[in-house]
């Protein structure tokens, strides 16, 4: 086609190419102008926004008696794969609350993802108020380029976890494969789905779970315990790098026997699915999994958010906020809320990270850091 | 492509060479192959895209991609397309003008350079983003100083398009504008022509319609990029959010109808595309056969 297109425009100058450099003027222009209308919507927008920002600048400077109401403000909390929906309905009501108590209106964004791939962006500059990731360590890593002081697990009650859960096991309708505990998920036919622990928060309570309960079943043997998680592992076709990922598979893709998922998840695919497609299985022994919350104080601090980012965050502790954790299966820690929601969860005993794996920073190192245990034991296409 | 003669086979069997002539029913065969795979490939999925859109009906459909989020991922997503197909244009131009018409040192250099963008993965083409502005990146604390944040935000979603899609104009003109060579220029400068002139009047004229079917190619990629926009995108709801990256949001939210309707509408900007880029072909095919005559 186009060397046919050579031969022709030999003609140089003749009327005919100047009317079609006319034409693809036009069209140059034509583009130009949708771009200028595209670049002038986005910047009506945040022109629009900008301006709404000066005025009320400017009123107040001109009516500081009449106490006019705050400017709005915007917080963006970064969390991890199965908080969605909890905050889209957390969000709303703190909203709520604080334009009630302040006047000021505040608009909460969202960002969900892999817990340690979401802390990897506040690390990289993604501008976080609060995150609210699935364990620890993730906001550990956030505190060594200094954009979170160190003592923040201090700063909010229950080592600044609102809400907790645990691990609990999803299995198809029936439970086909007759799962009922840890062993069940080593048998050389049950495929496990789980998310990767180098990414996912759930992922690596679930493998602290696995290696808690193969520790107390063989007298304390580490080395029986890496033989035990190495096993479960060969079982897993595919690591999805968050939690919500990991639920996909097994449940819209149809994809393994067992799901290890944190039980909120759980519980929130059966409420979406109906119970007749799956069942949830308790095993016997699993682990207290305290998914913490921070302030990210550089952040806060640099744009002035700090005061709202803390009544955000102890939000959470309020009557009303344990009352959506509850909703949204997470375990409350608020006494009252907690009796209301208890037939909710099964009894499990639980492992702690403190007492039994002495604390995140000690587990992170040992199992999940490059050349951990996790590194020993999973080989990809094993 | 471009510059290379293909034979054109006469429609009449007689007239053309032996070995080209396939009995009818390996001719059919073949078309029948093709069709089947082209409707199990493309067809199916595209038709299932719409039904699963549509399985709860037309309001869950309509409230869907009419809801906040999913506009301000649509204004998103053109936004970075209309920002980075212009910029990519000016630069294939320039380029392409650059290679074909002058001789200079490290020539094939840049031509391998311009191509590297179709070499590397985009998610590697977002990583590089994010190892040079991120906070912890090269310019990371230089941009912090001033408070310009380019990764998880607008800047960085254009400049990772814009990184993916660089390749597409400057090599649909090059190829064309090197088979045409600095003829043509060099005429117009023995007429008298000054620079910006020749430009108008001569390149411009040659390539249009390489440029424009260069332009549509880089922007319905642009309007497509999932893996290295998800790397800088940063994932704010109803601010960093495209479409695909909105796509895959809602269908992680067991919104299965949403996240199709979303989808369909990024189908609905490929056949627009589409519809353009034959109405191009079919513009020029006219063009030159009215002037060949």
């Amino acid at each position: 086609m186009r060397q046919d297109l050579l031969k022709t425009l030999r003609g140089v100058f003749t009327m005919k190419t100047m009317i079609s450099a006319r034409l693809t003027l036009l069209l140059l222009a034509v583009v130009l102008v949708v771009s200028a209308c595209g670049g002038g919507g986005g910047n009506t927008e945040t022109g629009g926004t900008s301006g709404g920002n000066t005025e009320t600048t400017t009123t107040p400077n001109n009516g500081e008696a009449k106490t006019d109401p705050p400017k709005p403000v915007e917080l963006l909390n970064v969390s991890y794969d199965p908080t969605r929906e909890l905050y889209v309905e957390f969000n709303e009501a703190f909203a709520k609350h604080w334009k009630e108590e302040t006047g000021q209106t505040v608009t909460i964004n969202q960002s969900h993802g892999g817990s340690g791939k979401q802390g990897r962006s506040v690390i990289d500059g993604l501008k976080a108020d609060v995150v609210t990731l699935a364990l620890g360590y993730d906001i550990d890593a956030i505190t060594e380029p200094g954009l979170i002081e160190p003592d923040w697990q201090s700063q909010f009650e229950n080592n600044s976890s609102p809400y907790t859960s645990t691990i609990v096991f999803l299995v198809r309708s029936g439970n086909p494969k007759g799962i009922k505990d840890w062993d069940d998920l080593i048998k050389p036919d049950v495929e496990v789905i789980t998310p990767n622990p180098k990414t996912s928060g759930g992922a690596r309570w679930n493998y602290l779970a696995a290696w808690g309960y193969a520790l107390k079943h063989n007298n304390n043997d580490e080395a029986k315990a890496e033989e035990f998680v190495s096993a479960l592992f060969k079982n897993v076709p595919v690591l999805d790098s968050g939690a919500r990922g990991s639920t996909t598979t097994f449940v819209e893709r149809k994809i393994g026997d067992v799901l290890l998922a944190w039980e909120n998840e759980a519980l929130l695919s059966l409420d979406e699915f109906g119970e007749g497609e799956f069942e949830i299985v308790t095993p016997s022994l699993s682990i207290l999994a305290e998914p913490p919350v921070a302030i990210v104080d550089k952040v806060v601090d640099d744009r002035g958010t700090r005061e709202v980012a803390e009544a955000y965050l102890q939000y959470l502790y309020t009557e009303e906020g344990q009352d959506i954790a509850g909703k949204h299966y997470y375990r409350p820690t608020l006494p009252a809320i907690a009796e209301k929601y208890k037939d909710q969860y099964e009894q499990i005993e639980l492992l702690t990270i403190n007492d039994d794996f002495g604390g995140w920073q000690t587990a992170q190192e040992k199992h999940f850091s490059d050349g951990g245990t996790f590194d020993k034991i999973y080989i990809p296409g094993s | 492509m471009a510059g290379v003669v293909t034979a054109h086979l006469s429609r009449d069997p007689e007239l053309r060479p032996r070995h080209r002539n396939e009995p009818r029913w390996v001719q059919w065969l073949l078309i029948g192959l093709a069709l089947l795979f082209m409707l199990l490939i493309v067809a199916l999925p595209l038709v299932s895209i719409f039904i699963e859109a549509f399985k709860r009906g037309v309001d869950v459909y309509v409230a869907s991609i009419t809801e906040s989020d999913a506009l301000s991922a649509l204004r998103l997503t053109l936004l970075a397309a209309v920002i980075s197909v212009p910029i990519n244009t000016l630069f294939g131009i320039a380029a392409a003008w650059a290679i074909s018409k002058f001789r200079f040192r490290g020539k094939q250099f840049l031509v391998t350079l311009i191509d590297l963008p179709f070499a590397v993965s985009p998610v590697i083409a977002g990583l590089i983003f994010v190892l040079l502005f991120g906070a912890q990146g090269f310019f990371g604390p230089w941009l912090d100083d001033r408070n310009i944040q380019i990764i998880f935000a607008l800047p960085g979603i254009v400049l990772a398009t814009a990184f993916v899609t660089f390749p597409f104009v400057a090599r649909e003109l090059i190829p064309l504008m090197q088979a045409q060579g600095p003829h043509e220029e060099e005429a117009a400068v023995t007429l008298g022509a000054k620079g910006w002139q020749i430009f108008w009047r001569v390149t411009l004229p040659n390539i249009k319609w390489g440029l424009l079917y260069g332009m549509i190619l880089c922007n319905a990629r642009a309007m497509g990029e999932f893996g290295a926009v998800s790397v800088v995108s940063g994932h704010i709801r109803g601010q960093t959010n495209t479409l695909p990256l909105h796509v895959e949001i809602l269908y992680n939210e067991y919104q299965f109808s949403a996240s199709f309707a979303v989808a369909s509408l990024l189908v609905l900007l490929a056949v627009f595309t589409l519809i353009m880029k034959s109405f191009i072909e079919w513009k020029s095919h006219r063009e030159t056969a009215k002037e060949a005559h």
